[in-house]
Parts: structure tokens; C-alpha cells; sequence
């Protein structure tokens, strides 16, 4: 059963602050992510969604519950083990970029690579190859501040992806986006999920967004819920809501 | 990361905030620069007194003289006694006071100490003039105990005591007036000494010059080995017996195995004995004890200005893992290790560091050598062999490594404080 999925949570919980200040971010969500899924995680501001994807991209730890990534239980991974895993295995792309300025776009792309410790001829190699998939590579010398949104957003995508990754965790992907510019960025990344076979975690508000993908799951104050009013359903849902597992 | 790529990471983030470096590491160049110039001083003039001391004598030997007499107000006038009462004036003790003679017999009693090797009295002679190829003749005066003391050479080679042949080493100030083209012209040729004997009579004694030595600030006259003293002396005598059998000063040979511990040992024995021995060392310690702490006061303000200038340093990167919080968060959420991120903080305060302290050195050395140029050509040309700013390779390392340290201890703060970051923490934006 393990390794069927890339990704499997068991009731997970976490919660910020103590006493009266307490907040329950998640009260135990289970979720289970197949390899080349595609998934959302959608909820209004608060919900809790982001908290769901920072544990499932082993960026933070869970008060209670079970965490298993490809096969290996999270609790049981050194913290070497775990940045390595994030390293090799997850790709991030968020909502506000996060490049480094006065960075040249290719220097910004190999990144992980460059924290991975691989040496600077066969870094530049991927990061080319990557940057030539993305149309960038007449960019690759410019400083990341010259570029525009949706030039920046395939930059982020770049170095996502330039560490061959299992799994992409999205983050409000196209929030900073104009509708067209979006759905392009949009349509770079599940060309990736169809041509790579990478699975995609894509954490957002946007429910046209969302019915792009297999999968929904709908997160409401720390719960998962059955998809709400709005309309399109994924072919399956596999969530399941309830207590402590 | 690789230590080569974390490097390079760091070089590139310095340079990132131009001008918050650049003030950074103006602050640091004020402390290294003013550090390396004294330490610069301090060997130039350590340098000089060393120099001075080689040209009083060799380390492994003893100036002895009689215990001087404390003639303390009150105790009238001292009885006569024929067998020990001869005064000597033998410029070795303070002004003003005279030293008791040493007898041949005392010189039998020190060279029995345990210890001594060798005792020879210094025998002083006083020629009138020195003239080369029957040119103008000018005023002369040999320097007693230059048969012992190593010359501050600038050609030639030092005096062999051993040897029979008359040997001179002549201070440069004579080369030109004598008719030498250079010192390395002077080195080889013979030269006349005139000297007048006790009877009034003149006489010419021939000497080879072997070396040309600066003029020392504490061995004036020319050097002469004991082969040239003793043709000097006879010709001074007329050869009549005039029974010098008291001599100021001697000089004692001990044995150069001995410990610091034993020589000590071996000067209290000589002090028991009557007999004041004293090393060239003790000559000029107290000299160098000054210069060591005028040294040290002003590198403790050099070490003040870079105290001020880690402050400047904590504070820039403080700012900067401010400013940087997202990079942090990213770079530890891609995997990078709190290890790894406190690492490059650190190398970037080292950076730092490293610029204002190498920036500072070579200023340092630069600007100071043209002064110490200037100076010795101006203001010290009295002092020939002064260097007064000399900058030692491993004096400059010295400092550039001290600030880098200075500056890597100023980065253990924000280091930490990025290290500590939380990736969520740093990347939340809602």
C-alpha cells in the first residue's frame, strides 16, 4: 500500500500559539496524493491550505498524525534526510516568486542544484536545457528583476523543476498573474504533470484553476469538506474528513 | 553546497549593497591600517635597537667591570689603598661616576669562575689620524671593544679576531672624504694610521679595510681587530714596559650553551666576586622595554578602532539577513542546511573583513613606505639604518588574519539569527 502513493497523511493536526491565543490550523486531515496525480488544495484564506501543503512538503512538522513520502515515514527522517528530500524530490513554486535579485535568470534557475552540490559545468547544463524548455534561454544572462510576471513565474517553474522532481507544490501559482499570462503558466505545468509524469500539488483559491486538476480537496477551517456548491467535481474524490486516524 | 560554490556566494552577496559594504569595510580599514603602521614602528624600531646591540657586541659575552663604587654623601673620604684604589673612567657606568679599576689579578679571578671561558682586558688606543694613498688625513678614533661586536656592515666582511693580519672595518662616513669611490672600492685597500706615542713621537701603522659598517649610535669610532689594537698599543707604548696593569673594562667570553637561568647564576657568582657583569642584552632591555610598551598602547588603540568596527560589522549583516529573510526561507525550503546558511553569513563577515583588512594593509604599507623613505632621507638621516616603518610579511598576515577572525566572531550573531530562520516564517505572505 505504501508505495502506491507519493504521498499519504494520516490525520494530521497542527495548531500555532498557546492559551487563549491558540489556533488550530488543522484539526486532522488525511490525505492521500497517487504518483503523476494532479492535485488541488482549495480553501479561502485561512483555511488551513497552506498549512496543509507546508507539512506535506515536509516544510514543517505535524503536532499528530502520520506523514509517509514516497514509501518513508516523515517522523523517522533525519533532518540531512529531509532537507534532502526536498531537495531532490520536491519542486516549489510560489505565488511571489521569491527570486533572488541581481541574479542572473540562469543563476536563479540551478539554485538547487548549487545547494545539492553539483559541480558548476553540469549545473549550467541542466539549467540551459531547462530555460531552453521554457522558452528562456535568450533571457538566461538578465538579472531577474528585468523580467516580467509571467517571465518570472516560468523562471520559479525553471527551478522547480531543474532537479528532476517528483512532486510540485504550487502555491497560489498564477495569484500574481493576469487571466491570460496565468493560463499559460497554467499550461506549463500540466504539460509538465502529462509529458514528465510529475505530480502536481497545487494550492489555491481559484476554482477554475482547481477543476483543471484530477483531484479537489476542499480544506474549511482546518477540515477537509465534501466539495462545496461550486460545480465541477473531479472524476474521483478520495478525501476522507474525520478525526485522528 | 559546496564549500567553492558557498564562496563564491558569499563574494557575490557582499557586493550586493554596494555602499553598505563599502562603509563596512571603511571602518575596518581605519583599524587595519592604523595596526599594521604600528606594528610596522614596532618591528622598524626593534629592527634598529638589534642592530644597535649586534654592534655592541655578541650575545655570548660578559662587559665586566669593578662593582661601581656608591659613594653616598656622608661617608668621607675613602682611605687609600695602593693595591685596589686606581679609578678608571671607563664610560660604561652612569655619568658622573667612576669605576674602580680591574687589576690583572682580578681578571685572574674572574676568568677562574666557573663558566667564563675567556677574559680579555679592553686596551683603548688613541690614534691621531687615518689617511689613504697620502690624501688628506682626517681625525680617527678605534672603538675599544670592537674586536667583540658585530659591525652593521653595508660591504666587506666583519673583523677576524683570529687573524694577524692589521684589520679595519672603517664607518662609511669615512669612504668618500678618504677618496673611495663606494664602499665595495674601499673594502681591500690599505690604509695608514698615524698614532703619537707617550714620548710625543709619530708613527704610521698600515691596516687593511675588510668592511664598511653604518655608523651605530652606540659604538662610535672605527672597528679593529686585535692584531691592529696590539701594533697600535706597541706603537702608543714606544715600546717602554709602562706596566698598564689596571684596565676599566674586560670582556668576558661564556660558554653560549648556557641556559638564561645559568647566565643569571653565572652573573651573581661574578657579583659576589666584586665584579659588575653585564650582557649586551642588559644594556639595551630597558630600551626595548619602553619601545615594547609605546608598541603596545598604540596597538591597543589600532585594536579599539577595529572593536568599533565589528560593531559595523554585526550591524550590516544584521541588516542584510533583514533584508534577505525570503532568500533564507527559500534556500533552507529547497533543502540547504542550517548549517549551510550560518556558514555563508560567516564567510561573508569574513569577507568583509578580509577586504577592509587587506585594503588597510596595503594602504598601510604603501603610504608607510614612502614615509619611512622620506623620513630617513629627511627628519632621521641622523640615524642611518633606521627603518622606521619596516612591514614583515608575517607581521601584515598577522593582522589581516587577527581582523578576519574579529570579523567572523562579528558574524556569529546574525549567522545564527539566519540560521535559526524558519522556512515557513520567512516565506508566509498572506
Amino acid at each position: 500500500m505504501d508505495s502506491e502513493w507519493v504521498i499519504d497523511a494520516q490525520g494530521l493536526e497542527k495548531s500555532y500559539g498557546s492559551g487563549a491565543s491558540r489556533f488550530d490550523a488543522l484539526k486532522g486531515v488525511s490525505v492521500q496524493i497517487a504518483p503523476g496525480e494532479t492535485v488541488a488544495i482549495v480553501g479561502k484564506s485561512g483555511s488551513g491550505k497552506s498549512t496543509l501543503m507546508h507539512l506535506l512538503a515536509l516544510l514543517d512538522k505535524p503536532d499528530r498524525g502520520t506523514l509517509q513520502v514516497a514509501g518513508k515515514d516523515a517522523k523517522a527522517l533525519s533532518k540531512r534526510a529531509v532537507n534532502e528530500l526536498r531537495n531532490k524530490e520536491f519542486g516549489f513554486v510560489f505565488q511571489q516568486f521569491f527570486l533572488t535579485p541581481n541574479v542572473s535568470v540562469l543563476d536563479n534557475v540551478i539554485l538547487p542544484l548549487k545547494i545539492a552540490g553539483m559541480g558548476g559545468r553540469e549545473r549550467r547544463r541542466r539549467g540551459m536545457q531547462v530555460l531552453e524548455q521554457l522558452e528562456l534561454v535568450d533571457k538566461a544572462g538578465n538579472k531577474a528583476t528585468t523580467l516580467s510576471g509571467g517571465q518570472k513565474q516560468r523562471v520559479v517553474i525553471g527551478r522547480a523543476l531543474v532537479n528532476a522532481p517528483r512532486v510540485i507544490f504550487a502555491d497560489e501559482p498564477t495569484g500574481n498573474l493576469d487571466t491570460a499570462t496565468g493560463a499559460v503558466v497554467e499550461d506549463i505545468l500540466f504539460e509538465l504533470n502529462r509529458s514528465q509524469d510529475i505530480t502536481l500539488v497545487i494550492v489555491t483559491h481559484d476554482e477554475e484553476l482547481a477543476a483543471r486538476c484530477d483531484r479537489q480537496i476542499y480544506i474549511r477551517d482546518g477540515l477537509v469538506v465534501p466539495q462545496t456548491a461550486a460545480t465541477h467535481t473531479g472524476a474521483h474524490a478520495m478525501t476522507t474528513a474525520g478525526g485522528p486516524a | 553546497m559546496r564549500i567553492k560554490d558557498l564562496v563564491a556566494t558569499a563574494i557575490s552577496n557582499t557586493f550586493r549593497s554596494k555602499l553598505r559594504t563599502t562603509l563596512t569595510v571603511l571602518a575596518i580599514f581605519v583599524g587595519a591600517f592604523t595596526l599594521t603602521l604600528t606594528n610596522a614602528v614596532g618591528a622598524g624600531v626593534s629592527q634598529y635597537v638589534d642592530a644597535q646591540v649586534g654592534a655592541l657586541g655578541s650575545p655570548d659575552v660578559f662587559i665586566i667591570t669593578q662593582a661601581t663604587d656608591a659613594s653616598t654623601a656622608g661617608d668621607g673620604p675613602v682611605e687609600f689603598d695602593a693595591s685596589s684604589s686606581a679609578s678608571v673612567a671607563s664610560n660604561q657606568g652612569p655619568p658622573g661616576t667612576t669605576t674602580k679599576a680591574l687589576t690583572d689579578a682580578d681578571l685572574v679571578t674572574i676568568g677562574a669562575t666557573a663558566g667564563i671561558e675567556s677574559v680579555d682586558p679592553i686596551r683603548s688606543v688613541q690614534p691621531d689620524y687615518i689617511e689613504y694613498d697620502s690624501g688628506t688625513p682626517y681625525e680617527f678614533s678605534i672603538n675599544a671593544t670592537s674586536a667583540v661586536t658585530t659591525a652593521d656592515l653595508t660591504a666587506g666582511a666583519q673583523l677576524d679576531g683570529g687573524a694577524s693580519e692589521a684589520q679595519l672595518v672603517l664607518p662609511d662616513t669615512f669612504v668618500l672624504p678618504l677618496g673611495f669611490a663606494s664602499a665595495e672600492d674601499a673594502v681591500g685597500a690599505s690604509v695608514s694610521i698615524g698614532i703619537t706615542d707617550i714620548l710625543g713621537e709619530k708613527h704610521t701603522v698600515d691596516a687593511t679595510v675588510v668592511g664598511v659598517s653604518l655608523e651605530s649610535l652606540l659604538a662610535a669610532g672605527a672597528g679593529a681587530n686585535d692584531a691592529l689594537i696590539a701594533e697600535l698599543a706597541d706603537a702608543q707604548s714606544s715600546g717602554i714596559d709602562t706596566a698598564v696593569t689596571s684596565y676599566g673594562v674586560a670582556v668576558a667570553h661564556f660558554d653560549t650553551t648556557l641556559s638564561a637561568d645559568a647566565i643569571t647564576a653565572l652573573k651573581a657568582d661574578l657579583a659576589t666576586a666584586g665584579y659588575t657583569a653585564r650582557t649586551i642584552e642588559d644594556q639595551l632591555g630597558a630600551v626595548q622595554t619602553v619601545i615594547n610598551g609605546i608598541v603596545g598602547v598604540l596597538n591597543a588603540f589600532a585594536v579599539i578602532a577595529l572593536i568599533a568596527a565589528a560593531f559595523g560589522i554585526i550591524n550590516t549583516l544584521l541588516m542584510s539577513v533583514q533584508e534577505r529573510t525570503r532568500e533564507i526561507g527559500l534556500m533552507k525550503a529547497m533543502g540547504m542546511s542550517s548549517g549551510k546558511v550560518y556558514t555563508l553569513f560567516s564567510l561573508e563577515a569574513i569577507v568583509i573583513g578580509f577586504l577592509g583588512s587587506a585594503i588597510g594593509a596595503g594602504v598601510a604599507i604603501g603610504l608607510g613606505s614612502a614615509l619611512s623613505a622620506a623620513l630617513s632621507q629627511g627628519l632621521l638621516s641622523g640615524l642611518p639604518g633606521l627603518n622606521i616603518l619596516l612591514f614583515e610579511p608575517a607581521s601584515v598576515t598577522f593582522v589581516i588574519g587577527l581582523v578576519m577572525l574579529i570579523a567572523f566572531l562579528s558574524g556569529t550573531l546574525p549567522a545564527q539569527r539566519a540560521a535559526k530562520q524558519n522556512p515557513i516564517e520567512s516565506l508566509r505572505y498572506e
